[in-house]
């Protein structure tokens, strides 16, 4: 546990040092606010032309939380898919090829707590992201009445993706010394698990079913609308899991290969 | 002691280490020799549990370097072939760092900081960043590290490669200050540093040992250089009596020239 934190604190640190980190949160944030911009925008449009016509049922039924936010947390997820890969390519990678690699794996620590270090330190700096970007929510908050309760269940799961996609590339960086392998291959990962279940409508049977149920969208999109069911967030924690074993295997193999 | 046992090291089809048996005892320094790509490092690595040996073992101070690792590795400092420096880390805080992750106490750690700071004269560095600092001063932190937690056995690759000749003289002087109670191996092809800092000389060509001797037991007047190309360029090695005609002849030699 001890040497976990140890690890955990140096990484925290250096994200704070180096500026992929602080690209990834302004690039997040900026494209986060024009989005939420954009969506705003739209909703007020709606509102008025509603109004012009008279129709005060529709009017009512209106609703900030299926108009921007639901938009806002699925645009949030692909800018998760461009941003993650960058941050956590560096990860294991550089350590790699600067050497530091050799300090590491020759100190008396476990591979297990390595890994488990690197892990925290990335998803703390990811989930201070996430909850930057709470800055939308309480703008509305603020202006309008949207339900807090979806828009927490939709937050939450934005952090479980975003944790997810660490673990992922936590697993690409553990495999290569090069960072830009690192960032595609976990790139096309998080593209796949958004993609795979583009087939699944066209077929039926237990491949299509499984295929379905390892879309990441199906599960965040429940999510999103406000329902917390114990099956996606099995999901997202089954990934997790199974991404840190991976790479533990992978930090691991380097003493009997 | 380190004690390494018919270790063999194969990548792929090409065999770097074949079956080399050596001892360094406590409070002894052993010059490690050889050409370049003879198989140093790799044994190197290999001692420091930072990779398996395909055969073969290595027992450090009667523990396994593979069954038990954890224990293994928490009596040796390793400097690597090139200094396992965090390049934008400050010189404090990485030494602070690789003390915790060598298991120093935390109540020590600042001392055990500071001490190798002043044996390593890096005080006046304390403060910059890694990444900024000459060779020189990167090779003294990666020394101060492996020194960090006082191990008995110390594992140095190359020590003074690219320092300037005043640099070296200090480096020196400070391996030879630390022989007290430790096992120390250091890889070298600087022949003249074996002559003065060690006890006992280890020359492997192509993945086999060539030589292995006391320095005490060298005939008088013959340099290592000479002795250093006649076991390498010799055709069979390995057995004690080859290592002992191997100085006979250069002895030899000599004497009639």
């Amino acid at each position: 546990m001890r040497n976990t934190l140890t690890i955990a604190g140096k990484e925290l640190q250096g994200y704070f040092v180096q500026p992929v980190a602080y690209v990834v949160l302004t690039v997040f944030l900026l494209l986060g606010g024009w989005f939420f911009f954009s969506m705003l925008r739209q909703f007020d449009e709606m509102v008025q032309l509603v109004q012009m016509m008279g129709q005060q049922g529709q009017l009512e039924q209106m609703n900030l939380n299926t108009r921007v936010i639901d938009p806002l947390l699925h645009d949030f997820l692909i800018v998760l898919i461009i941003v993650m890969p960058a941050l956590t390519m560096r990860v294991f990678a550089e350590e790699k090829r600067t050497g530091t690699y050799e300090l590491l794996l020759t100190a008396p620590i476990r591979t297990g707590e390595i890994v488990a270090g690197k892990f925290i330190a990335a998803s703390a700096f990811t989930l201070v992201m996430v909850a930057l970007a709470w800055i939308f929510p309480l703008i509305l908050m603020i202006f309008g009445n949207p339900e807090v309760g979806v828009m927490f269940a939709g937050y939450l799961g934005l952090a479980l993706v975003a944790i997810t996609f660490v673990a992922i590339g936590l697993f690409t960086s553990s495999l290569t010394q090069n960072q830009i392998v690192a960032a595609i291959s976990s790139f096309g990962i998080l593209i796949m698990l958004l993609v795979i279940s583009w087939a699944a409508d066209s077929g039926g049977g237990t491949v299509w079913a499984v295929l379905k149920y390892l879309s990441l969208p199906e599960h965040f999109s429940t999510m999103v609308r406000g329902v917390i069911n114990t099956a996606d967030i099995v999901f997202f924690l089954s990934a997790i899991m199974v991404a840190l074993f991976l790479t533990q295997r992978a930090v691991e193999s380097a003493r009997w290969r | 002691m380190i004690e390494v046992k018919d270790l063999t090291k194969s990548y792929g089809n090409f065999v770097a280490v074949k079956g080399i048996t050596f001892r360094a005892a406590s409070g002894q320094i052993l010059g490690f020799l050889g050409p370049n790509g003879a198989g140093k490092t790799t044994t190197m690595r290999i001692i420091t549990g930072f990779m398996p040996a395909s055969s073969g073992t290595v027992v450090i101070d009667g523990l396994d370097i593979f069954a038990n690792s954890l224990e293994a590795r928490r009596l040796i400092g390793y400097l690597p072939e090139s200094p396992p420096l965090y390049t934008d880390m400050r010189v404090d805080a990485y030494l602070r760092f690789v003390a915790k992750l060598r298991g120093v106490r935390r109540a020590e750690v600042e001392d055990a900081t500071d001490h190798v700071i002043q044996v390593c004269g890096l005080a006046e560095m304390a403060r910059r960043i890694c990444g900024q600092l000459s060779k020189g001063y990167r090779q003294r932190v990666g020394l101060a590290q492996a020194l960090i937690h006082n191990p008995p056995v110390l594992v140095l690759d190359e020590p003074t490669i690219g320092l300037d000749p005043r640099q070296i003289h200090e480096i020196r002087d400070l391996i030879r200050g630390l022989t007290a109670q430790r096992t120390i191996v250091l890889s070298t092809h600087i022949l003249p540093e074996v002559s003065q800092i060690c006890d006992r000389v280890v020359i492997i060509n192509d993945g086999q040992i060539a030589l292995e001797a006391q320095l005490s037991e060298l005939p008088a007047g013959v340099s290592l250089e000479e002795v250093f190309l006649a076991a390498i360029t010799k055709e069979d090695h390995l057995t004690e009596q080859d290592a002992e005609e191997t100085l006979e002849k250069v002895g030899a030699g000599h004497s009639s020239t």
